[in-house]
Parts: structure tokens; C-alpha cells; sequence
């Protein structure tokens, strides 16, 4: 099989030898048309492969403003179909840089995990990240999404016991997610020595690239992350700046999201890291 | 559930009873909930975790709670043989003791320190606030901003308990969002903190678990009717809010073919209004809080708010046993209205001297429509699952009184 996007960029930022820079902001937020001006600046302004929330009235693993983005989204009118239709506007300007939802199961299957797996690769969709679906009860979605050539991330946690590392990572593809701190998005930032020895565990189970995301706030904790990660997820802080605008404090939410996601992307460009941390996924 | 013959074999080693139940959570939560199933596991097995319990039973709840032949009602409704299952004479006023006893004391055995609940009407706080009262547990419950405004009595009883109450904002503020941030509390504190759920709902083992702990209701009434009638009962039935009473109840009885079953929804200002609690009537498979079960929520998986005049009853979703034992037409799923509710409820105040719960004041208007239609010596038990001491002002602003 032809490697897709996501293995491509990674290979990419190997050969760089640097990490990535992955963003996420929620679909529709704060309503359809701003989220797409959004959406088209993230790969200029530096973001290497992109997460897009789906968004949920209950999502239950999120902080106070992936929480609020969602509902602005949901109160603007959006749906599953619409950030299908969001996505696929995208492509139709650019080709590279990868794409991963991001959500809750259960407006996937509500949709049909099947049709939603073939709808998502037709508009260009990766990668899926279903934060409520455990590898235990991920069969329904991981199968269809297999044969879209879509990747089923799994996510690891600092709570996952070395015992159960391999239940998660066999069988991944993309990359691995590692979930730094325990708790929601947005809130408390790890210790960067609990971070590396994170990422070190997971890379004794896997050669997959490793993400490392939640809790990443500034330029500065993108920049120490990127020392140890193959990517740095950064979500709430960027939502944040579309949460400022639509108060009317700062620039319009696309430029404030566009001159932040710079900034992350020159900080996680600045890591000081050692030889390469390993060759690209094959 | 290999065995076709039996009712009372799930949920599976996953935790699935047919396609409900499960364990859908955060990858943060697993190991976390994997642990409680072990430990839930071994208490099981303990006969000195049994025999603690047994002892606060009976000497701080007070069970066994009577099961009381309501003789005026009968004769009033002039069919089958109405009987009360007293569980509103419990400690705290309700069923859901019995559970927080057991949840909290397999915490302490886990070595935990803190308690989380989520609570809708206050009852499931107040008792959880109790119970960690009673071991010397440090205790949060989080409760929605709106049921704060509307079940103060109960909000000043957890605080004189020692429990903290936080209120959540988040959403519409009522008892699904209570549950969202009392899961996120677990998740960012999950070295001391245990999570005590208060009904058969949430990742496996929960709904199994919250369902043994409740069973102590089924099993007495086993042996309180063979004392009074010396048989089986005819009829079972019970409200259902997350359905925990009505799965105590139940469970014991599921492989008797000779005893029927009815639960009873919320079918708030009517199924029709779209404004009603019931999942089973009104929804259709989804998951939410770490369960595969049915949902009230709209075409695109968003999931709605349910309206129910009992703060008890409101909630969107429906412990997954319940709905596999619906697919299963083992139980019979129905619901009743607000205005029902309060009918039943002024009508068990005046003829019984009790003042229901509004949530088994549901259960009351199924008694009232079902029990004429039977034959005299039809055997019928209804959970009298909480009592209405906390409902008198709900109940007086829906009468257009002033108290
Ligand atoms: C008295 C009473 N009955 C019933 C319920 C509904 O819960 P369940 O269906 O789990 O019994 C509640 C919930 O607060 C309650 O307080």
C-alpha cells in the first residue's frame, strides 16, 4: 500500500530532523465560514499535520474551552456532515499536510461507522482520534477504518501500565498519542521528566512516532516537548484565541489563530534535540 | 451469556450485556476502572467484606425495610393486591444507600482517601456524603448549577455532612453534566479519588457492581412475600431513572418466568412534546459516560436534555442491563407524566399516610392504571424507593401553592 499523509509528513520532519507541530481547533468554531478561513491559514502558519474536533455536547475528557469551542460550534449549526464538507473544501487547496478528527464515538456511530469511514476518506480525512473508544471496544470503527486507509490512533496515557502498553500499540497506526498529564485538555502541564520517561516507555512497545499532547500552552512547553516528541499537540491554548476574538479582545480569530500557531511552530522549530530519536516509521 | 436459560448471567467478562454496557472511556480512566473491577471482584469473594456489610445494613440503614401491604389503596383501586417495598424508610430517605454503602466501602479497601459522586435530586449526595461521613472519607459531589437552585434542602444537608458540593455550569447544569465533571475529576485525580456512581449506568463494572449492591431489596422481598403470601409475587414494579432501584429489584427474580415486570419512565410533559426523560420509549442506541445504552439525542449524536419533574428521573440515558433486558422482553418498559406522578402522589399521601418520592410516585401512576385491571389475589410489589420529604416544594409550585 501507498503510505498516506500522515506517515508521509512524519518521514518529512525525520528527514528534517525536527518535530512537528500539530494543531487542533474544533470544526465550525466559532461558525462555519470562520472556521474554514481558520482551517486554510493553519498549514502557512506552521502546523504539520492537523487535528480537527469534532465537536459533542458531553465531551467528557475536554477542559473549560475545548468544552466551550464545541458548544459555540453546536449553537452555529454544526454537524457531522459539515465538517465532512469542511474538510473536503480544504483538499481541494491542499494536498499534504494531514488531517486527523478528532471526537466522541457516539456521533460516529450514529452516523454508521462504515459509511462515516468511507464519507471521511473521500473528503480527505487521515487519521480518527476517538478519545472514548478504548482498543477493548474498537473494532466496529478500527476495521472500516482500515480499509479506508484510515488511521485509528490510539492514545496513551501516563496511567497505562507497561502490562497493557502492547493491548494499546499493537495493531496502531499514525503515530501514538501520548496523553502527558492526567486530567482534561487545557489544564495542568507535566513535568518534562515525567514527559521523556513517557515517551520512552511507549517507544520500548512501538517504533510509531509519538505525539505528545494535552497541557501544551506556550511556545516555550512546545519547544522543551519537541526535545523528546516526534509531534507536539497543542489544543486548548490555540481555541483560546478564537475564544478571545469572539469577545472582541485582539485580532480576528483566523490572524490571532495564525500569528499564535507561528509562534508555537518557531518554538517546537527551536528544540535543541540530540541525534535523531529514531528513523522514520516505515 | 452462554447459557440461554438464565437471565441473571451478564454482563460478559467486557462487561456487555448483548450490544449495551461496555467500557467506553478515556484511555486515562482504563487501568483505573480495570482496578475497581478487580477489587470489585475480590470484595465479592470476601466473606468478611459481606459480613461488614450486612452489619451496616442492618444496624445503621435499617434493613431489612418492610414490605408493607397498603390496604386502603387496594381496596381504593379494587383489583390486584398492592404491596409496598419500603425502601424510602432507609437512612437518608432512599434506596440509594444501599449502594454508596458498598462503593464506599470497596474504596476504602482500594486504599482510597476521596470520594466523587455526581447527583441530580441530591439524594444519591447525600447519601454518598453519608456513607463517607461514616468511614471518615473526604467527599466532593458534583452537582448541576440548576438542580442546585432546585434541591437546596438537600445541597445544605451534604454541606452539614462535611461533603463539598461543586456546582457544574457546564451544559444545562442538571445531572448528565454533573456526571461529565465528576468523570473529569476522576480523570485528574485518579491516585486518591474513587468514583461513586449512583446507578446501574457508566463503564463496566458499574452497572453490574451498583446492581449487586441493590439486589439486597429483590432478596428480601423473596422472603418477605413467602412469609406473607407463601409464593412468589405476581407483579414487580418500579421507577426508572438510571433504573438502579428498579435492577435491584428485579435482578433476583429475572429466571422466575411467574413474575412480571414493569418499569416506568419519565414521560415528563409527554413523549409526544419531545420534553420527557425516557430513553427506552424515546431514544435509541448511542454511548454516553462510558456505556453503550439508549440515549436520548438528536439525529447527529448530540445528546439532549431530558425534562422530568422528579430531578431523579432526569437523565437521558438508561442503565445498558435495561436495555438489553427490553430487547430480551423480559421487562416491560412504560412511562408516566408529570401531572401522573403528582396525582399518584397526593393520592398515597391522602389514602397511606406516605408521601412518596416524585420518582416512585411514577411507579405509583403504573400501580394505579395496571392494578384495577387484575384479578384480587394478583400478588403486586412496587418500590417505594425514596420518600418525598425533599419533593414538598417541587410538589407545592406545581399545585400553584405557597408554602
Ligand atoms: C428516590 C429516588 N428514586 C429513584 C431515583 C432514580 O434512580 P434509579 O433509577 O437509579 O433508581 C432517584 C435518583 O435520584 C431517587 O432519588
Amino acid at each position: 500500500m501507498s503510505q498516506g499523509r500522515i506517515a508521509r509528513r512524519f518521514a518529512a520532519l525525520a528527514r528534517e530532523g525536527r518535530a512537528g507541530l500539530v494543531t487542533f481547533v474544533t470544526a465550525g468554531d466559532p461558525d462555519a465560514s470562520t472556521g474554514a478561513a481558520i482551517l486554510a491559514r493553519l498549514p502557512a502558519a506552521g502546523a504539520d499535520i492537523i487535528e480537527l474536533g469534532m465537536p459533542f455536547s458531553d465531551p467528557m475528557a475536554d477542559g473549560p474551552a475545548v468544552q466551550a469551542a464545541g458548544l459555540r460550534a453546536l449553537a452555529a449549526g454544526q454537524t457531522m456532515i459539515k465538517t465532512l464538507a469542511l474538510v473536503r473544501d480544504f483538499r481541494s487547496t491542499e494536498q499534504d499536510t494531514p488531517i486527523v478528527l478528532m471526537g466522541y464515538y457516539n456521533p460516529v456511530l450514529q452516523y454508521g461507522p462504515e459509511r462515516f469511514c468511507v464519507d471521511a476518506a473521500a473528503a480527505g480525512v487521515d487519521g480518527l482520534i476517538i478519545v472514548d473508544l478504548p482498543p477493548e471496544e474498537a473494532e466496529p470503527l478500527a476495521v472500516p477504518a482500515a480499509a479506508q486507509g484510515i488511521d485509528l490512533i490510539r492514545l496513551v496515557a501516563p496511567t497505562t501500565p507497561d502490562a497493557r502498553m502492547p493491548k494499546v500499540v499493537n495493531g496502531a497506526s499514525g503515530f501514538i498519542y501520548a496523553v502527558s498529564i492526567t486530567g482534561v485538555t487545557g489544564t495542568a502541564s507535566a513535568a518534562q521528566e515525567a514527559v521523556a520517561e513517557l515517551v520512552a516507555r511507549i517507544r520500548r512497545h512501538t517504533d510509531l512516532p509519538v505525539a505528545v499532547g494535552f497541557g501544551i500552552n506556550t511556545p516555550a512547553q512546545a519547544a522543551v516537548t519537541a526535545v523528546v516528541a516526534d509531534a507536539v499537540v497543542v489544543g486548548s491554548a490555540i481555541v483560546r484565541q478564537v475564544e478571545r476574538a469572539v469577545a472582541g479582545e485582539g485580532p480576528a480569530a483566523a490572524d490571532a489563530v495564525a500569528g499564535f500557531v507561528a509562534e508555537l511552530a518557531a518554538g517546537v522549530r527551536s528544540a535543541d534535540r540530540p541525534a535523531p530519536l529514531r528513523a522514520a516509521a516505515s | 451469556m452462554t447459557n440461554v436459560n438464565t437471565f441473571r448471567a451478564g454482563p460478559d467478562e467486557r462487561g456487555h450485556f448483548g450490544p449495551y454496557g461496555g467500557r467506553y472511556v478515556a484511555e486515562t480512566l482504563m487501568p483505573l476502572i480495570l482496578e475497581v473491577e478487580q477489587a470489585y471482584n475480590a470484595a465479592k469473594a470476601d466473606p468478611a467484606f459481606r459480613a461488614e456489610m450486612d452489619h451496616y445494613l442492618a444496624h445503621y440503614v435499617g434493613r431489612p425495610s418492610p414490605l408493607y401491604f397498603a390496604e386502603r389503596l387496594t381496596d381504593h383501586l379494587g383489583g390486584a393486591k398492592v404491596y409496598f417495598k419500603r425502601d424510602e424508610l432507609n437512612h437518608t430517605g432512599a434506596h440509594k444507600i444501599n449502594n454508596c454503602l458498598g462503593q464506599v466501602m470497596l474504596a476504602r479497601r482500594m486504599g482510597k482517601k476521596r470520594i466523587i459522586a455526581e447527583t441530580g435530586a441530591g439524594q444519591h449526595g447525600v447519601a454518598t456524603a453519608t456513607i463517607a461521613a461514616l468511614f471518615g472519607m473526604s467527599c466532593s459531589v458534583y452537582m448541576g448549577a440548576t438542580d442546585i437552585e432546585r434541591q437546596k434542602p438537600n445541597v445544605f444537608r451534604m454541606r452539614l455532612l462535611g461533603a463539598e458540593v461543586v456546582p457544574v455550569t457546564s451544559g444545562a447544569g442538571t445531572l448528565k453534566d454533573a456526571m461529565n465533571d465528576a468523570l473529569r475529576a476522576w480523570v485528574a485525580r485518579v491516585d486518591d479519588t474513587f468514583y461513586c456512581i449512583g446507578t446501574v449506568a457508566g463503564p463496566h463494572p458499574y452497572p453490574a457492581m451498583v446492581r449487586d449492591f441493590q439486589s439486597v431489596i429483590g432478596d428480601e422481598v423473596r422472603q418477605q412475600m413467602q412469609a406473607a403470601e407463601g409464593r412468589l409475587p405476581d407483579t414487580l414494579v418500579a421507577c426508572i431513572g438510571g433504573g438502579s432501584n428498579a435492577m435491584g429489584l428485579f435482578y433476583p427474580f429475572l429466571d422466575d418466568p411467574s413474575v412480571a415486570m414493569t418499569a416506568v419512565e419519565a414521560a415528563g410533559h409527554g413523549i409526544e412534546t419531545g420534553q420527557h426523560a425516557a430513553s427506552l420509549t424515546g431514544g435509541r442506541l448511542g454511548v454516553l459516560h462510558g456505556n453503550a445504552t439508549y440515549l436520548l439525542q438528536d439525529a447527529d449524536g448530540q445528546i439532549q436534555e431530558a425534562h422530568s419533574i422528579s430531578a431523579g428521573l432526569d437523565y437521558p440515558g438508561i442503565g445498558p442491563e435495561h436495555s438489553w433486558l427490553h430487547d430480551m422482553k423480559r421487562v416491560t418498559y412504560v412511562s408516566a407524566t408529570d401531572a401522573e406522578a403528582l396525582e399518584a402522589f397526593q393520592l398515597c399521601a391522602k389514602l397511606e399516610g406516605i408521601l412518596p418520592a416524585l420518582e416512585p410516585s411514577h411507579a405509583l401512576a403504573q400501580v394505579r392504571k395496571m392494578a384495577p385491571g387484575l384479578p384480587k389475589d394478583h400478588l403486586l410489589v412496587m418500590n417505594m424507593c425514596g420518600r418525598g420529604d425533599k419533593d414538598v416544594f417541587t410538589v407545592a409550585g406545581a399545585l400553584g401553592m405557597d408554602i
